[in-house]
């Protein structure tokens, strides 16, 4: 009998770090920060849409790192980091969009336009659904593995290419970070920085929180597959 | 390797040449995009000649996913993949023969369909574009086939897998569906204003070499035992 190997770690200090940082986040958004000038009090969105975006895109790293991880080095502990983040990376890539849209019907006054950024994470936001929608429908552990790793490193060179195959459209995105500086008040730059912080610290509570479910499940499994032939066990 | 090679795809092409069930699917099922097309669009208010290439390229992506999946789905009775893999020489024939086979049955359908497409819609072809024409679909469905082969593979393991391909494919389609639709319009030249295809065909190039190199690594990981 072997006893099983992974443990998560289950900490709960830094959760209340993470809360304490969330009500400053908050404050930051809702009270300290002044009304845009002209987008008024529409552009406070903009920190929960710049929070997730930067945890979605740290999030969908992980996902590659543990792919490739586990197609070098072959533990299921590497393909549950893929499943945790990517799971939590489509939730952000939601947020991104829901906030994004609604952002974009006040300033824009249109819900959607196929500008590269917004088409460019749309197209993520499909095909991570694929990614999952594959590994549920995979059968064998093993090769959902093998088959969601190949499918995250395929997809991870896709991004880049078809932004720039929409690039040709004309954009609209606001580029608020570019290589002259942040094109905001600095009271609206800390709040910023803080909401990504904030926004990280949930991306990696809610990734623990996967992890630890994902490595249940796994060790069920592995129990029944030992019940189910018991000499082997011995 | 080259033996192996060439023994897979003449086997696919006889089959296929026997069975007729392939192309005739892919060629009903890119007329049928066509028809509904021109039906669903009122022809007085749209002027069809306009969105020509796009439906073309929409009527040939459908298709071609039809296409794609077929390769392994025929391999998985009796288990004949498991034949294939442990034959004499490298699994690398069986990928690329399953490349060849699914670009070989794309390419045919695009010209079988084209002259329906280009009276059903109404846009004339200069025989003068046609050697240019054939360039920009050869790379469009290169680009496609690429990594259509390699979720094939993967499709053909899993539960629900014809419906799980279109699903992992058309994210990967969007740069084809996009670059290859201006190049056509450039190239058929009715586009106003007037578009330059090869900006966009050299961009097909690139996206054709990402996306040929990336299976070549990664098939191996498909198939393991």
């Amino acid at each position: 009998m072997t006893k099983p190997k992974a443990r998560v770690w289950t900490g709960t200090w830094w959760l209340w770090l993470m809360a304490a940082i969330w009500v400053v986040a908050l404050y930051l958004n809702f009270i300290y920060t002044p009304d845009a000038r002209y987008l008024l009090s529409s552009e406070r969105i903009f920190y929960v849409h710049m929070g997730s975006a930067t945890a979605m895109t740290f999030v969908y790293g992980v996902t590659f790192v543990a792919s490739i991880g586990y197609l070098w080095r072959r533990g299921l502990a590497w393909d549950r980091w893929a499943a945790a983040s990517a799971e939590v990376g489509t939730l952000l890539t939601t947020m991104v969009l829901v906030s994004g849209i609604i952002w974009g019907r006040t300033a824009w006054g249109s819900w959607w336009t196929w500008d590269p950024t917004i088409t460019t994470t749309l197209i993520l936001w499909v095909l991570f659904l694929g990614y999952l929608l594959l590994r549920d429908w995979t059968d064998d552990r093993e090769r959902r593995a093998r088959y969601a790793a190949v499918l995250a490193i395929v997809a991870f060179f896709l991004v880049p290419l078809d932004y720039y195959a929409v690039y040709f459209l004309k954009s609209i995105h606001p580029a608020v970070i570019t290589t002259h500086g942040v094109n905001l008040a600095p009271s609206m730059v800390l709040a910023m920085l803080v909401s990504m912080v904030a926004f990280l610290f949930l991306a990696a509570a809610w990734i623990l929180i996967r992890l630890r479910l994902l490595t249940a499940e796994d060790h069920l499994v592995e129990i029944q597959d030992r019940l189910r032939t018991p000499l082997d066990s011995l | 390797m080259g033996r192996k090679f060439t023994a897979i795809v003449l086997k696919d092409l006889q089959l296929e040449l026997r069975s007729k069930e392939t192309w005739v699917a892919m060629v009903a099922f890119a007329l049928m995009v066509a028809l509904v097309f021109g039906i669903a669009v009122n022809p007085l208010r749209v002027a069809l000649a306009s969105v020509f290439p796009g439906v073309l390229w929409v009527a040939y992506l459908f298709a071609g996913m039809l296409g794609v999946g077929r390769g392994f789905e025929q391999e998985a009775r009796d288990d004949a993949l498991t034949g294939l893999m442990v034959a004499p020489g490298d699994r690398l024939a069986i990928f690329l023969a399953k490349l060849t086979v699914a670009f070989v049955f794309m390419f045919t359908m695009e010209w079988l369909v084209l002259p329906f497409m280009v009276v059903l819609l109404g846009e004339p072809v200069a025989g003068g574009v046609l050697p240019l024409l054939a360039v920009t679909l050869a790379l469009g469905t290169v680009g496609f086939v690429g990594v259509g082969t390699l979720f094939a593979a993967m499709a053909a393991n899993t539960r629900a897998g014809s419906v799980l391909l279109p699903v992992l494919l058309v994210p990967f389609s969007v740069p084809v569906l996009i670059l290859a639709a201006e190049a056509t319009g450039g190239v058929l030249g009715h586009v106003v204003p007037a578009v330059d295809p090869w900006p966009w065909l050299h961009a097909l190039m690139a996206y054709d070499v990402v996306f040929l190199g990336l299976p070549l690594v990664l098939y191996e990981f498909i198939w393991e035992v």
